[in-house]
């Protein structure tokens, strides 16, 4: 597996609420630190990306929000215009309006033809070297299969045509596990690491996209080992906790209560993160990273989620 | 004798001595047919919309069913089946027994198969066989129906309407499709009817009719082959064509499904937890839902800390714990050898009360924040409702109920 940050194209994933947006932004962020020069592409529009940089919402112009970082929204009506003008040199550019109408028309009909002008795109700035990276803030876990399969799906239904002739070179890329590579976050509970372990066997087999890593996120801390378990039950006894309360003066009881409550919580998330490591293809390198109690979201957490990526990638 | 429910369309909030957020979801699902639970993924929609339909069949009786979205088997078996399908199955008597529980109710699961749902309308609407079979058969409408994101939005409405119009059950509680856009099901009914009745219909299929193409159309047909290719845009016109002949049923049919989601006897539950993303996503639909006119009769908050973590003295505690832990460790130890001679090294107990401490005060922090943004709701409705974290997965009828009696009262 190429490592994160030699990769041209990450597409980033994950069911919602996990933090998608939140390791994008990070990776991307890391990856700027470290001298690339990297375009975050949002492709689900909820402006939520500039906001993870403190910076003003951003369109499908890309623009530099910190040094070497870029930011677009993907707008396939624009993606299609600017694909008209470079690619097919159509002489009625200006007359757009009634063409984006039906273009919207037929996109409507035939799923695909909306998701290969938002591959299109990333995989033109790719080829073109606009940047050293390109990192794409995906649609959800449910929809990130449909997107990546598009070229094929539109070689399936398209026989002819330009948009045909275009999709060959689409595949190239996507295809070449050295250039594309797939993130999938999750965090360590039931439901997000079911659907991950369905999501690495659906793009293996409906995809030519290579799962390049697994991002664990908001993974709790360990408070103590066996030894110390035993110390802390010992605690929780009637006179260790009377001699406590009288010691510091008030009631111990709701901080001992809050870690047993950690420790449960963090017991019941290492079951389903055996179980990923079980459902995931051992050669896909799982990155974990901590829950940050302190803020839940802003450039201080991309900072904070970017310097544990770092780590985790070995840097 | 069947359990009454009432058939009373009016909101809860008509009652005397209600205001919002004191509300219950004990007197809502009373009054309503219909709770469709929105909000963003991720945040126990699925799980909250069952424990929803449990407490509905086991206080009020009559026939509750859960239409939901979720394949993932931890709900089925919760609700003791094998799997759930596109059909309807009634929860056996047995899974609420082993619970210990008697429903005065019947309860019933399905699960919303888009492709299935959307060949069963193809069947209903086509108006002959032939043309049945050939809608069935085209490339793009297979497209459309197993992949297109959209048609899930619309197909779930289109259920729940069919279901309800069939007049089976006393309450259905749907859970929504998780949508890139929350609000994309609200709009699936009437963006599907403009699809169809729009213009770009007609002219997409002329050329293919009649071989007339006039010089107004001519350019569109040029670039659109150039784009799509001729066998393209045939298949897409032969689609087009077949669907014609259902238009009417079809706008007709969107057309009422859009009234039934603004019916008296519809309400939307929005789920969400307090983290902020998530919670901005939720405000932001319950203020659309109010925008639209539709009911919104509750928000239930998931996965929120316990109280306890926001004590003042507690954090006192935690504070000197974290400060004194050298003198406390001494202190400590010989009490602790009483419990167990093997407990009382001092570096160790030190360690513990350290961590446990550091883990409170963190803690203390994430839930305060909840606190403060739990506060600053902006849109409350009739019923707001809090459900403790809890520290295991739900996997049983039981733990449905758990949840259930949070936000019941």
């Amino acid at each position: 597996v190429t490592a994160l940050l030699d990769l041209k194209l990450v597409f980033v994933t994950g069911k919602g609420g996990v933090g998608k947006t939140t390791v994008a932004s990070a990776l991307a962020l890391f990856a700027s630190q470290h001298g690339k020069r990297v375009l975050v592409c949002e492709v689900d529009a909820k402006g939520e990306v500039s906001r993870f940089y403190e910076a003003p919402p951003t369109g499908f112009a890309e623009k530099e929000v910190l040094p070497g970082l870029f930011v677009m929204t993907m707008d396939t009506e624009a993606s299609l215009r600017e694909y008209l003008k470079l690619q097919l040199r159509i002489p009625v550019v200006g007359r757009i309006g009634p063409l984006a109408k039906a273009f919207d028309f037929v996109a409507t009909a035939a799923p695909g033809v909306r998701e290969i002008l938002t591959v299109g795109k990333l995989c033109y700035e790719v080829r073109e070297r606009h940047y050293d990276l390109v990192v794409v803030d995906a649609p959800a876990s449910g929809h990130i299969v449909g997107q990546l399969a598009a070229p094929q799906a539109i070689n399936d239904l398209v026989k002819v045509g330009l948009i045909r002739s275009q999709t060959d070179w689409m595949l190239d890329i996507l295809s070449d596990p050295t250039q594309t590579g797939l993130v999938a976050v999750c965090t360590p509970e039931e439901m997000p690491v079911s659907e991950t372990i369905e999501l690495a066997a659906r793009v293996n087999e409906e995809t030519t996209v290579t799962l390049s890593a697994v991002v664990v996120n908001r993974v709790l801390p360990e408070l103590f080992g066996r030894q110390e378990e035993q110390v802390f039950d010992g605690l929780t006894t009637a006179a260790p906790s009377k001699t406590l309360a009288e010691l510091v003066g008030g009631d111990p009881g709701p901080v001992l209560e809050a870690a047993r409550l950690a420790v449960t919580m963090r017991r019941t998330r290492s079951t389903h993160l055996d179980r990923l490591r079980e459902g995931i293809d051992p050669a896909v390198p799982l990155l974990y990273l901590p829950y940050l109690f302190t803020r839940s979201h802003g450039l201080r957490i991309t900072r904070q989620v970017a310097a544990s990526l770092g780590e985790e990638l070995g840097y | 004798m069947t359990p009454a429910r009432s058939t009373r369309a009016a909101s809860p909030s008509d009652r005397p001595g209600s205001g919002p957020g004191s509300g219950s979801l004990d007197g809502l699902l009373a009054a309503k047919e219909i709770v469709i639970a929105c909000g963003p993924g991720g945040v126990g929609k699925t799980t909250t919309a069952a424990a929803a339909g449990v407490m509905a069949a086991l206080h009020h009786g009559g026939k509750v069913l859960v239409l939901t979205v979720d394949p993932a088997k931890r709900l089925a078996n919760a609700l003791g089946l094998e799997g759930i399908g596109n059909a309807e199955t009634r929860v056996p008597d047995e899974a609420f027994r082993a619970a210990g529980l008697k429903p005065r109710g019947e309860l019933w699961a399905a699960m919303l198969d888009t492709k299935e749902s959307w060949d069963a309308l193809i069947r209903m609407h086509a108006p002959d066989p032939q043309t049945r079979d050939e809608i069935l058969a085209n490339p793009l409408y297979k497209n459309i129906s197993g992949r297109f994101v959209q048609s899930h939005d619309y197909i779930a409405m289109e259920r729940l309407y069919e279901i309800h119009s069939e007049g089976e059950y006393d309450l259905i509680v749907v859970d929504t499709p998780p949508t890139r856009n929350a609000l994309d099901f609200l709009d699936a009914p009437q963006r599907l009817a403009d699809f169809f009745s729009s213009r770009l219909l007609r002219w997409l299929i002329v050329p293919y009719r009649s071989k007339l193409v006039n010089v107004a159309t001519k350019p569109f047909y040029q670039i659109a082959d150039r784009i799509l290719g001729t066998q393209f845009l045939a298949d897409i016109s032969e689609f087009f064509i077949l669907f014609q002949s259902m238009y009417d049923g079809f706008v007709e049919r969107a057309g009422a499904v859009q009234r039934l989601l603004s019916d008296r006897r519809t309400t939307f539950m929005v789920v969400s937890t307090l983290e902020g993303v998530p919670l901005r996503e939720a405000e932001f639909f319950a203020q659309e839902l109010t925008a639209r006119h539709l009911n919104l009769g509750a928000i239930v908050l998931n996965k929120v800390l316990p109280a306890y973590l926001q004590g003042a003295e507690a954090a006192t505690v935690a504070e000197a714990m974290k400060e004194r832990a050298d003198e406390l460790a001494t202190s400590l130890a010989p009490v602790l050898a009483s419990v167990d001679a093997g407990l009382a090294d001092e570096a160790q107990i030190r360690r513990v009360l350290v961590e446990v401490a550091e883990s409170f005060l963190n803690f203390r922090v994430v839930a305060l924040r909840e606190a403060e943004e739990k506060s600053e709701l902006g849109t409350v409705p009739e019923v707001l409702a809090t459900v403790p974290f809890f520290d295991t997965d739900i996997y049983d009828l039981a733990g449905l109920v758990r949840l259930g009696e949070q936000i019941w009262d």
